[in-house]
C-alpha cells in the first residue's frame, strides 16, 4: 500500500453496474496513507444495496503467499462475486488479479508519486505510482510498468513472437493484456475512449 | 493533394517510402526520388527510422513538395512530446502538406541514440485523435486554433502478418475509431495470411495499402524473420533468393517475388505501399511486373 486516492463514486458504481463484488481492502503500509473513511463509507453503502458478497480486509495483499492464504478460506463468497473490488494501490490490484484470473478485477484507487518507497513491491507486479490507475481497463496488467513505452491505447507492431522489440526476454506487456482479457471475457475493454496521460496527477509528497 | 481523394476515386494507390540521409545534403534523395518515384502517387518519408538519427521528415517532405511530389509526413512519438507534435502538425500544415502517417516509433533503445530518453507522451492513437482535435479548430490542451484549421488525410499502420493478429485487429479499430483514414501495412511475403486479414478488416471500411518490402538477398529476408515484428518470409521465397545468387544480386528475384505477392493480394486491398531501402531504381520495373504501369 503506497499513497492511494479513492477513485469516484461514479467510477467504482461504473465498474460493478449493478453486479455481485467482492471487496478487498489492503491496510498494509496504512502509515503511509489509505483513504480509510472514504472506502469504508462506500462500501457499507454497497453492502446495504445487498451486492456484496463478502469483504476481505488485511494486510500486504502484494506478498502471493499471504494473499493465497487469505483467498483460499474465502473462496465460496469470491465465487458467488461477479466482479472483485480491490481497494488498495496497484501492486496490490495486479496480485490479486493475477491469482484470480478468470475474473474480472477492479482498482478502486489511484496510487500517486512517492519517491523513494516501493514497499514490498515485487517487481513483475510494479506498479508506476501514475495517479490514474489503468488497471481497469486493462484486465489487471499494468501498462505503464508492463509495456516498454509504457502505452495506454493498445499494442505497439514492436512485438516479435510475443516478446518486447526492446527486451526479448521480456512478454509484451499489451499481448499479454489482450489475452487476460479474452479470458475475462472483456475485450470490450480494447474499445475504450482514446487515452491521453496525465502527468500533471504527479503529487510529490 | 490528399491521398484519400485518390482511394475515393477508386483508384489502385501507389505510395513508396524515402529515408532521409545523415546529413544535411538532400540533391541525392531529390535525384532518386524525381527519377523513379515521379508518377506515384504519394511519398512517405520517414521520421529517424529505426530510432536513428536523421535529417527530419518535415524538411524532407517540404523539398520534396517543392519538387513537385506529393510526400507523406511520417511522424513519430518517440521524440516529441504532445506540444512538440502538434506545433510541427501546424507547421506541416502552413507547408501545405497534406497527407500524415502517425505511428507510435521504435524505441530509443533500438537506434543509435540509446541513452536517449524515449518520449511516447502520446501514442499513434492519442496522436490520431490530436490530428482530428486539431483538424476542428481545438489543440490538446482545448484552446481554439487561430483562423481556418488545418486538414489532413491521416494515415495510419497495421501488421497483418503479426502472430499476434487479433490484437493488431482490435487496435486498428482503435485507430479507425480516433480517426484513421487510411492504412499502409508492414510488409507482406505471406499472401494467404494477408488475404484473411482483410477478411476481418475490410469491416472497418477504410482503404488498407499492401505493405512490400523488395527482398535483396537470403541473407536479408532471414535477418527480417529473426528481428522483425510481424514479418515472415517463407522457406520457398527462401529457396528462390537462394537458388540464383547472381540473379538476386541484380534484383531480378526480388522484384519477381514483389510482383507476384502485388498481384495475389490486389483483389482484397486499395492500394500498395513500397518500402525499398535504397532499392527505390527498382521500382518502375516492378510496378510494371506487377501490371500497375
Amino acid at each position: 500500500m503506497l499513497i492511494t486516492q479513492l477513485k469516484s463514486k461514479d467510477t467504482i458504481l461504473s465498474l460493478t453496474d449493478g453486479k455481485k463484488v467482492f471487496i478487498i481492502n489492503c491496510f498494509g503500509c496504512r502509515e503511509v496513507y489509505f483513504p480509510l473513511e472514504e472506502a469504508a463509507e462506500l462500501q457499507s453503502e454497497m453492502n446495504e444495496s445487498g451486492m456484496v458478497t463478502g469483504i476481505l480486509t488485511t494486510d500486504y495483499i502484494c506478498n502471493p503467499e499471504n494473499l493465497e492464504l487469505q483467498l483460499e478460506r474465502r473462496q465460496s463468497e469470491i465465487d458467488a462475486a461477479d466482479v472483485v473490488l480491490v481497494f488498495s494501490c496497484g501492486v496490490g490490484v495486479q496480485t490479486v488479479a493475477a491469482r484470480l484470473e478468470e475474473k474480472t478485477v477492479c482498482a478502486c484507487c489511484d496510487t500517486c508519486r512517492l519517491p523513494g518507497f516501493q514497499g514490498v513491491t515485487p517487481l513483475e507486479y510494479d506498479c508506476g505510482q501514475c495517479g490514474e490507475c489503468y488497471l481497469n481497463l486493462t484486465g489487471g496488467i499494468c501498462p505503464i510498468t508492463a509495456c516498454s513505452k509504457s502505452l495506454v491505447n493498445g499494442q505497439c507492431g514492436g512485438a516479435k513472437n510475443g516478446k518486447c522489440e526492446v527486451d526479448p526476454n521480456m512478454e509484451c506487456g499489451w499481448e499479454r493484456i489482450y489475452r487476460r482479457l479474452e479470458k475475462i471475457g472483456r475485450l470490450d475493454a480494447m474499445k475504450c475512449p482514446v487515452q491521453i496521460r496525465n502527468f500533471a496527477t504527479d503529487k510529490e509528497v | 493533394m490528399k491521398i484519400t481523394e485518390k482511394f475515393e476515386q477508386g483508384e489502385f494507390v501507389v505510395t513508396a517510402e524515402v529515408g532521409p540521409p545523415k546529413g544535411c545534403h538532400i540533391e541525392n534523395l531529390l535525384e532518386e526520388a524525381k527519377t523513379y518515384l515521379s508518377d506515384i502517387t504519394a511519398v512517405n518519408v520517414t521520421d529517424n527510422q529505426s530510432s536513428v538519427m536523421r535529417l527530419g521528415s518535415l524538411a524532407t517532405c517540404k523539398a520534396l513538395k517543392d519538387e513537385g511530389l506529393t510526400p507523406i509526413y511520417q511522424i513519430t512519438c518517440r521524440d516529441r512530446n504532445r506540444i512538440a507534435l502538434q506545433s510541427d502538425l501546424l507547421s506541416a500544415a502552413m507547408f501545405g502538406i497534406e497527407n500524415l502517417l502517425l505511428l507510435t516509433g521504435d524505441h530509443t533503445k533500438l537506434g543509435d541514440h540509446p541513452q536517449a530518453k524515449p518520449v511516447f507522451d502520446l501514442d499513434s492513437v492519442s496522436l490520431i485523435h490530436t490530428v482530428k482535435q486539431l483538424e476542428a479548430g481545438v489543440d490538446l490542451g482545448g484552446n481554439a486554433l487561430v483562423g481556418e484549421p488545418p486538414k489532413f488525410a491521416k494515415g495510419a499502420v497495421v501488421s497483418p502478418c503479426s502472430d499476434s493478429v487479433d490484437a493488431q485487429l482490435a487496435k486498428m479499430e482503435r485507430k479507425v475509431r480516433a480517426g484513421a483514414d487510411y492504412f499502409q501495412t508492414q510488409a507482406v511475403y505471406e499472401p494467404e495470411k494477408f488475404i484473411r486479414f482483410m477478411e476481418k478488416a475490410s469491416q472497418f471500411g477504410k482503404p488498407v495499402q499492401l505493405g512490400i518490402v523488395i527482398p535483396k538477398s537470403a541473407g536479408m529476408a532471414k535477418y527480417m524473420n529473426d528481428n522483425v515484428a510481424g514479418i515472415h518470409v517463407p522457406q520457398e521465397m527462401l529457396d528462390e533468393l537462394r537458388a540464383d545468387k547472381e540473379k538476386t544480386k541484380a534484383g531480378i528475384t526480388g522484384v519477381e517475388i514483389a510482383a507476384r505477392i502485388i498481384k495475389e493480394c490486389k483483389p482484397y486491398c486499395q492500394g500498395v505501399h513500397i518500402m525499398a531501402l535504397g532499392w527505390e531504381s527498382k521500382i518502375p520495373a516492378l510496378l510494371q511486373q506487377a501490371g500497375l504501369r
